[in-house]
């Protein structure tokens, strides 16, 4: 084959390649049927299970704990496709080649994240739909029609996906291999669930040292924060607070988000083996 | 076209690849030690060597993979350890091993891959070119171990690179895979592309490469074209004949004075033989040497 020998034309601009990215990101995501399963699957099943056995409403507000479950659901969820399936998919791209390979390409580090910013947010958005679902059809939820709910539920949204996203690349890192991996990633997960009042309804109901700790890291705050958006204010008295603490929350996280980015600049590496 | 060429004369005459005195040591192991080479533009050349010899550690680190402990580097003109974008615009690299985009199909590989670069070759031409045409729609995951390696090989040459790394291409191939595999390999250089190849066939280094370097235990033991590496075309030539007394053999440097000298008279040799040592003989004999 000849090769054709034209003037050096411009490199492609690192955001085109990242949407390109991003791309190939979601056909390969969504043709992986066990990661579908697993990670994307798994909250709206845990959903459907939690919310049909504990279905009681909470004293005389008119709300059950089916739809308790869901507002919390959600910010597990996103959890799941952000801190999960990062820690998971970088992990395999570092064992399969895929980092190696990108690297011997003209196609900047930049990029390969922006790719899989893409593959998050459309992932998160999906589960956010697939659990909302779940909720109105099953447990009689309905959806917020005040905006300033919308603006509670975006930031809180952004927020969360962004630390996650960065605690999911770095806790790649530590996973020695791809098999490791969904271990690694799930303990932290679940354990979380569990102290940080999603598979606990309600949160008041755990011991408080279990909730101070919780209170550490982002997912006791991401539920909370979508309780606020999705259960009226009256269930307010079922927080250990006694208040929906935005602040605090867009606080935690924030701080998450910066701390998930030193930890990925200091740990993130191309391959499994020494260079 | 005139840009081109005025573009293309700024690597007039330079060497593709020159290296000289690289090192690498991972914990005790002297992976490469002081290895000097030097390949052409346009040149096909071999890095010849048993498992364990350092051509993996040797190539990764021209293209910028691995970082080397001493020595200087200079592929396309450029440190591989601080090149950037514009530089990898220029290679093609095939890595020895690579299990990635299972999930996708050989097509969109392809593609995807031919949009990181500024200059990419046609899609079509490249999948033709390595024999994937028929297999463009299957799912990488599907392919034998063949398909990928050539599937390996378009992603490297997609990008239209001046330069393009080969490890190890043809491990675990069938003789006849092997043969058109050899083939688009011939192509490219034909085409102008500077190849860097390793193998430790002997077979595959003596078809395809203009120059080879052996590499043993992470030393060069010896360069040069294949027909006199290791003093092959000057060594002692093997004569061999049969007569009354039974078979003979003898080792010398004036084999036509030898023959000449036995036949005096117009005496007939029976069984008459000439030989040299083969390039496996010299090769086993140069990677024997540091065991
Ligand atoms: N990442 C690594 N960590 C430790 N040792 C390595 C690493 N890569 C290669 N080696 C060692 O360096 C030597 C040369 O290896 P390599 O360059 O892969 O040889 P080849 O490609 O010729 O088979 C071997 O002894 C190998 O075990
Ligand atoms: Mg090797």
């Amino acid at each position: 084959m000849t090769r054709t020998l034209t003037r050096p034309a411009p490199l492609p601009s690192p955001l085109r390649l990242g949407l390109a990215r991003g791309g190939i990101e979601l056909k390969q995501f969504f043709r992986q049927k066990e990661h579908v399963v697993f990670t994307f699957s798994m909250p709206a099943f845990l959903l459907v299970l939690l919310g049909s056995i504990f279905n009681d409403a909470f004293g005389n507000s008119g709300v059950t704990a089916g739809q308790v479950f869901t507002a919390s659901m959600v910010g597990a969820g996103i959890v799941a496709t952000s801190f999960v399936s990062m820690g998971i998919g970088v992990a395999v791209d570092r064992e399969d080649g895929t980092l190696k390979r990108l690297r011997g390409t003209p196609m900047p580090a930049v990029s390969y994240f922006l790719g899989k910013i893409v593959l998050v947010a459309v992932s998160s958005v999906a589960e956010v739909i697939l659990l909302l679902g779940v909720g109105m059809l099953l447990f009689d939820l309905s959806l917020p029609t005040e905006l300033g709910r919308w603006l509670t539920f975006t930031w809180v949204f952004v927020l969360a996906v962004i630390s996650c996203s960065l605690l999911g690349i770095a806790i790649s890192a530590l996973a020695r291999s791809s098999q490791s991996a969904p271990a690694v990633t799930n303990i932290p997960y679940l354990g979380l669930q569990f102290i940080s009042g999603v598979f606990i309804n309600p949160i008041t109901a755990l011991p408080a040292a279990m909730v101070t700790v919780a209170s550490f890291f982002p997912v006791k705050w991401i539920s909370q924060g979508f309780r606020s958006v999705f259960l009226p204010d009256s269930m307010v008295v079922q927080e250990m607070a006694g208040s929906w603490e935005h602040g605090m929350t867009a606080l935690v996280l924030t701080a998450w988000c910066v701390a998930g980015l030193a930890l990925c600049l200091a740990t993130f590496r191309w391959t499994n083996s020494r260079s | 076209m005139t840009r081109a060429c005025a573009w293309r004369s700024t690597l007039g005459g330079m060497n593709a690849i020159e290296a000289r005195g690289l090192g690498k040591t991972y914990r005790d192991v002297h992976a490469v030690r002081d290895v000097d080479l030097t390949v052409r533009q346009g040149e096909i050349f071999a890095l010849l060597g048993p498992n364990g010899a350092g051509k993996t550690t040797t190539v990764e680190i021209l293209e910028g993979h691995r970082d080397r402990d001493s020595g200087d580097a200079r592929v396309l003109g450029e440190d591989p350890g601080k090149a950037g974008r514009a530089w990898r615009s220029r290679l093609g690299i095939v890595l020895q091993t690579a299990t990635d985009a299972a999930q996708l199909t050989v097509a969109e590989t392809v593609r995807h891959v031919a949009r990181y670069y500024p200059n990419p070759r046609e899609v079509d031409d490249v999948l033709d070119a390595c024999g994937l045409t028929e297999k463009a729609g299957s799912r990488v995951r599907q392919l034998s171990g063949g398909q990928r390696r050539r599937l390996d090989v378009a992603l490297g040459i997609v990008g239209n690179p001046e330069l393009i790394f080969l490890d190890e291409p043809t491990t675990g191939f069938d003789p006849e895979a092997r043969r058109q595999f050899w083939v688009l390999i011939e192509n490219l250089a034909r085409g102008g592309t500077t190849i860097l190849l390793t193998t430790h066939y002997l077979d595959e280094a003596e078809a395809l490469a203009g120059r080879v370097a052996v590499i043993a235990h992470g030393e060069i033991v010896a360069e040069g074209p294949p027909a006199t590496l290791g003093g092959r075309a000057t060594a002692e030539a093997t004569v061999g004949w049969t007569d009354e007394n039974g078979r003979h053999t003898k080792h010398t440097a004036t084999p036509t004075a030898l023959i000449n000298q036995l036949s005096a008279g117009g005496r007939e040799l029976a069984e008459l033989t000439v030989s040299r040592p083969t390039l496996e003989d010299i090769y086993l004999d140069l990677i024997g040497d540091r065991q």
